[in-house]
């Protein structure tokens, strides 16, 4: 692998939106694009500053989010304010283990998952480590992919609360939490936007 | 380009643009920030907001629920049971609730909790949304003014969960009758509030506590009288038949009714009591106060069957008390059993008699009022049982002047006083039917239906005689009489021969007096016929003519 170069060796830095190469020579300058007027830049400037900063707000929200009921339902059987755990261990309780655990592994496991992987990712770049950079891509990788499957619960509540308006019956409304946990995952999927997985790369092996 | 990457020289590149603008990713940090803002203030709200935490004590946890059974305050969620365990010496369940931070000031010390449930009364149902949403822990706020987090639960609700505007009071009486709690109150037969607590004091009387609702608590007065209103009173006394009911409601699950007390003894303004007396019947809390009673014993010599404990007292037609105890005596001197009837006497009932007598002092003390009773049995005051109704042949007792009644001894210094007493009426009316019925005893019946017998045999051998002699002869005497008319009828009938030869010569007279007339015509026509005879032309056709006429 030492053999290989970059771009930042050849004194090159690309534009990210028309491919134009430019010369490195004003690095660490907030560039832009001489041809498309693009943002150019050896690395997304700030890029752990920014992800840190979205993760912390990200872990923040989630505190929120799951001490606030993120849904009322009301009806005959009366009024319920439900959290997340609380919903998980109701469906748990009544039996419904799988959509318990449907439920637990998008609201729960997949927000934690990302704090600890974009955590662990901030971590070893600071220390320029170079311990297993492959499976930090990778890694990094699915961070990206399951971001928005945490919005599975946001979605739930609001279908739940546009469908269920049987007056009398029933009927659900959202409550605060779900509009926290929605942060949560917008703060988690832009923590991971913001990370540039070209600096996992910058230390040679 | 040679196979070998080579870096350009950085002259053949393109030189980017310089931007300074450095400082807009780290705006970035506004959005952490922000959220630590934003869940900091939603904290220290939380922690505003987060109300006591209270345990009630209930014998039962039945129905409660953590984390769903409600604290209700009015209908009015105020807080959750958050814990529910058994105290530690296992007797009761303890439920802890966490209430909202505007119900701490309901928290006083005599604030009430109570597990709610569907309730079925006769008057009443209520609780029954907890079918279907279970049960929840009502709430009433309390008085007092030192706060308290630990409660005993009630097991039954209170009558008045949401402290309505209206007035307590409290109603003594011996008896409750068939009220329940939940039973209507009525003013004039309208429903101006309810009974909503009955104890029974340590005395075995009851207190029924009633609350008026407003703004019907302004009829309330101090010279107010409530009375029972409970189920049908039917009484059959010596009145006769009596039936009285408040409402079909009140038939069921009884009830109270009230409204003022005869105005004339309306009592110094007492301001706001709240004990009243509850009396029985409308009559008797209408009737004006009877003050202390006196009691009276009567010994009467005769069964007075229909005279029942309860039967009124008459004074000169008056009620003035009621028989209190009928009671059978034995007489040691004539071994006799006297019926002894103990009565009770209002002398307050006689009214402006009363008021006269009292004016006078005698009822200063029971001194003068049995001297004043001595005076009255000297001038005829007697006992005496009378039918009341013939109907129910119940009895009530009359006192009353009879001025015939013979002097009887009168002990005023007897405990109870005992009056003289003479015999009913109807007993006087039975003896009189005695007499007579003796007197009809007494009459020499045999005799005078031997007598009679004689006189009837006489009279059959008259008619015997008469019927063999007198009557043939009267027969033959009939008979004879019959052939006469017979042969009269013969005489006088058209073909009789009496009658041809009768008609006969009539016809024949008839003739004559014809021929008779034609010769007087003649004559007086031609007078010379008596001297030259008849002119023989035409003259024969005429009486020819005329007999062919008569003739048929």
């Amino acid at each position: 692998m030492t053999a290989l170069k970059r771009s930042f060796d050849l004194g090159l830095v690309l534009c990210r939106t028309c491919g134009l190469a430019v010369s490195r020579a004003s690095l660490g300058m907030d560039l832009s694009c001489p041809r498309c007027r693009g943002r150019v830049a050896h690395r997304t400037p700030l890029s752990t500053e920014m992800t840190l900063a979205w993760l912390i707000a990200g872990i923040v929200f989630y505190i929120p989010a799951n001490l606030l009921p993120v849904m009322h339902t009301s009806g005959l059987l009366g009024d319920a304010d439900s959290t997340i755990l609380g919903g998980i261990l109701e469906f748990w309780h009544s039996g419904d283990w799988d959509i318990a655990l449907l439920i637990f592994v998008a609201s729960v496991a997949v927000p934690f998952t990302k704090f600890i992987a974009i955590g662990l990712l901030l971590l070893t770049v600071r220390k320029n480590s170079r311990w297993q950079q492959h499976q930090r891509t990778v890694l990094y990788r699915i961070v990206e992919f399951i971001g928005y499957w945490s919005m599975l619960d946001v979605i739930v509540v609001a279908l739940t609360s546009a469908l269920m308006q049987f007056q009398v019956l029933g009927t659900a409304e959202p409550r605060p939490g779900i509009a926290f946990f929605c942060a949560v995952v917008v703060a988690t999927m832009l923590s991971a936007l913001s990370f540039d997985p070209r600096l996992i790369w910058d230390q040679r092996v | 380009m040679s196979a070998a990457p080579t870096p350009p020289s950085e002259e053949d590149l393109p030189t980017p643009a310089i931007k300074n603008r450095r400082w807009i990713p780290r705006l970035v940090w506004v959005v952490p920030i922000a959220a630590a803002v934003i869940g900091i203030s939603l904290l220290i709200r939380n922690w505003e907001n987060a109300g006591p935490r209270i345990t009630i004590t209930f014998l039962s946890g039945e129905g409660v629920q953590v984390g769903k059974t409600l604290v209700k305050y009015r209908d009015v969620t105020v807080g959750r049971v958050s814990a529910v365990g058994l105290s530690d010496d296992h007797q009761t369940v303890l439920v802890s609730a966490d209430l909202s931070k505007s119900a701490e000031t309901l928290l006083k010390a005599d604030t009430q909790f109570w597990i709610v449930r569907p309730r079925i009364g006769v008057g009443s149902v209520s609780g029954l949304d907890t079918l279907l949403s279970g049960v929840y822990i009502g709430m009433k706020a309390g008085a007092a003014t030192l706060g308290e987090h630990q409660f005993i639960g009630l097991e039954n609700p209170p009558a008045l969960s949401h402290g309505p505007h209206g007035r307590e009071l409290q109603l003594h009486a011996a008896r409750a009758g068939s009220l329940a709690i939940g039973a209507p109150v009525y003013f004039r037969q309208f429903q101006v509030g309810r009974v909503i607590d009955e104890n029974l004091l340590s005395d075995g009387s009851t207190r029924v506590t009633v609350f008026v609702d407003a703004p019907y608590n302004g009829f309330v007065k101090p010279v107010t009288r409530f009375w029972n209103a409970s189920g049908i009173d039917v009484r059959l006394g010596a009145d006769g038949l009596k039936v009285q009911t408040e409402s079909l409601a009140a038939v069921l699950a009884g009830g109270v009714a009230f409204d003022d007390g005869p105005t004339e003894v309306v009592p110094a303004a007492v301001g706001m009591q709240a004990d009243f007396t509850l009396y029985k019947s409308e009559t008797e809390a209408m009737a004006p106060p009877d003050g202390d009673p006196h009691y009276v014993r009567m010994h009467f010599a005769q069964a007075l069957r229909g005279l029942d404990v309860g039967a009124p007292v008459e004074f000169v037609g008056v009620n003035i008390g009621s028989v209190v105890a009928v009671d059978l005596g034995y007489e040691r001197q004539d071994k006799s059993f006297p019926v002894i009837v103990t009565a009770k006497v209002y002398p307050h009932r006689m009214g402006q008699a009363y008021a006269v007598l009292a004016a006078q002092g005698h009822t200063e003390s029971n001194e003068t009022l049995a001297a004043f009773v001595g005076t009255l049995v000297n001038r005829g005051l007697r006992a005496q049982p009378r039918s009341a109704s013939l109907l129910t042949g119940k009895l009530y007792i009359a006192l009353d002047f009879i001025p015939a009644s013979p002097r009887a001894a009168f002990d005023a210094s007897s405990v109870p006083l005992e009056l003289p007493t003479v015999n009913g009426t109807f007993q006087q009316l039975e003896a009189g039917v005695g007499r007579l019925v003796k007197k009809v005893n007494d009459l020499p019946l045999e005799q005078i239906a031997a007598d009679l017998h004689t006189d009837l045999t006489d009279l059959h051998e008259t008619l015997s005689a008469l019927h063999t002699r007198v009557l043939p002869n009267a027969e033959d005497t009939l008979s004879a009489l019959h052939r006469t008319l017979d042969s009269a009828d013969r005489t006088l009938d058209v073909e009789s021969p009496l009658q041809r030869g009768l008609a006969e010569t009539l016809s024949e007279s008839r003739s004559t007096l014809q021929a008779v007339r034609e010769l007087a015509d003649y004559l007086d026509r031609h007078p010379d016929a008596l001297l030259r005879g008849r002119r023989p032309q035409k003259v024969p056709e005429r009486p020819a003519a005329a007999s062919s006429e008569a003739k048929p």
